[in-house]
């Protein structure tokens, strides 16, 4: 591991988010989006979310990565421990679709954030040309991303992602686009790289959750709350074995009760 | 897993089949056939040459003329060119003003609409009397015709960045300044490439027309002076090269734009 490697992956401390009592409402509209919201996103461990179309996932992720501040109205309790830490400049994002920028190559894409950070540019560009290899793209490192397929571009993103070297990771189904067996391989990917982080990952399906969640939360209900899931005993990324089978029954139940 | 990129590769090969002609080539049959529809007019309709002039007699004119035609086609080529950049500048700059400051997109825009609905040529005589029979007049003539184009191009650009770009960009904690910069304004730059075409071929009339109202020199002026001295051949030797120094134009900046911005679709 390089010098410049080791300087990116240098401990930021884990950070742990309460969230009790959250009520969103979105100004403007009729009905609150989340109400009576009580979720706990524990330091350094994987917590999936699960839910119905529109239930309200992505506001909650947005209001915690700051980008709905100005449309919506927020009350309840948002605590990290260790406390007083600003929130906004400790997220990294990433969304459905991999937001490459189309005129950046793979490598100014992946070190994006140097672009509007102080940090320094030349050992960004080492730290990204090891953590691509790593993914397996390093021969891509010059290309526009028009030239990758959607797996290769979503690793790309993960890769990006991981530049930005924050202690909280929040995904929006990231791997929601791609085929089956590249979801499998970037769904392992993510597992390893985000080790140490502390990642709140949306998805629309409960293997997904499964295989990966620390911690699993269902949201539901109009305005919405969220329930928590008690997950397998094993460790994640998880083999699928009856104990998990039942849990996807259990899931796939709760999701349609969301319907009565 | 297989690797995808071969299977990109192969669909990218069934995809785009190879075009029989090459463009140039393409271009060159139309002109010939064009010409040829020409030819056979004259010779058909029996037309005297100070209605309609052969192919030969506008060609025999180019090669016997060639230095004055130059000279003349280098004044307008100045004028289109500088006329380009100029209101280039001008369309970005109301585009930026429009998008940083909402107020003065309210106000801008209904004049910048207005405007257009005053013709330049109705303009070209003011232009004369207040920057004189020079050149400056068809450059200012040429950018207030693409000013309109660009301006309109740049700021749909600017304005509609995808969604998931700024959010991201705003999550990586870039002020606005840094938004525009690395974000909004490269993303735009296909739209406006779209504004550039349809300027560089506007261009040319807003020049042109400028020289029919006052110059003393350029291609414009030169078609004047022929067609008043019933040199129609020479007029329509002027005619032909401004039509060249146009496409040649359009294509140049073309291959440009694709250089520079290569991932437009």
């Amino acid at each position: 591991m390089s010098a410049s490697m080791r300087a990116l992956s240098a401990k930021i401390p884990a950070l742990q988010i309460d969230i009790s009592a959250g009520y969103l409402h979105y100004i403007g509209s009729k009905t609150a989006t989340l109400q009576g919201l009580n979720m706990s996103f524990p330091a350094g461990q994987w917590t999936c979310i699960l839910g119905r179309s529109g239930c309200g996932k992505t506001s909650l992720l947005r209001y915690l990565a700051g980008l709905v501040d100005q449309k919506i109205s927020w009350s309840g309790e948002l605590k990290t421990t260790p406390p007083q830490f600003d929130l906004k400049n400790n997220i990294a994002y990433m969304a459905q679709q991999d937001l490459l920028m189309p005129w950046l190559s793979v490598l100014d894409n992946v070190t994006l954030s140097a672009k509007f950070g102080k940090a320094a540019a030349s050992i960004q560009k080492e730290a990204a040309l090891a953590l691509l290899e790593k993914v397996g793209l390093l021969d891509s490192a010059d290309c526009l991303p028009q030239k990758l397929s959607g797996g290769m571009r979503q690793r790309v993103a993960l890769v990006r992602t991981l530049m930005q070297n924050k202690p909280v990771i929040l995904m929006d189904e990231p791997f929601s686009a791609v085929d089956a067996v590249t979801r499998y391989r970037l769904q392992d990917l993510a597992w390893e790289l985000l080790k140490d982080k502390t990642v709140v990952l949306i998805t629309h399906d409960p293997q997904e959750a499964i295989r990966l969640a620390d911690k699993i939360y269902i949201m539901q209900g109009k305005p919405c709350s969220a329930k928590s899931l008690k997950v397998p005993t094993s460790l994640a990324p998880r083999q699928f074995d009856p104990e998990c089978a039942q849990l996807q029954q259990s899931i796939m139940a709760y999701l349609e009760e969301d319907d009565a | 897993m297989p690797d995808i990129s071969v299977l990109d590769k192969l669909s990218s090969q069934t995809k785009y089949k190879k075009p029989v002609f090459k463009p140039l080539l393409r271009i060159m049959i139309s002109c010939l056939i064009i010409v040829g529809l020409w030819q056979a007019i004259v010779v058909f309709f029996g037309m005297p040459s100070f209605i309609l002039p052969a192919p030969v007699e506008v060609f025999e004119k180019l090669l016997q003329r060639y230095d004055v035609l130059l000279k003349h086609t280098f004044v307008t080529a100045q004028e289109i060119i500088l006329g380009l950049f100029l209101g280039l500048f001008m369309g970005l700059f109301f585009a930026l003003q429009m998008l940083l400051f909402k107020p003065i997109k309210h106000w801008l825009l209904p004049i910048l609409i207005a405007s257009q609905a005053i013709p330049v040529f109705a303009l070209a005589p003011v232009l004369m009397l207040w920057l004189g029979y020079g050149i400056a007049s068809k450059i200012v003539m040429a950018a207030l015709i693409i000013f309109f184009p660009i301006t309109t191009c740049c700021f749909d650009g600017l304005r509609n960045t995808p969604l998931g770009y700024l959010d991201l960009a705003q999550t990586m904690g870039a002020t606005k300044w840094q938004m525009l910069r690395h974000i909004q304004f490269p993303a735009s730059l296909p739209t406006l490439a779209s504004g550039i075409r349809v300027a560089v071929v506007i261009a040319p009339i807003g020049a042109v027309a400028g020289e029919w109202v006052g110059s003393s020199e350029g291609l414009g002026y030169l078609m004047l002076q022929a067609n008043a001295r019933m040199m129609i051949d020479e007029m329509f030797a002027a005619l032909f090269i401004l039509s060249l120094l146009s496409v040649l134009l359009y294509f140049a900046v073309d291959k440009l734009l694709k250089k520079f911005i290569p991932w437009e679709v």
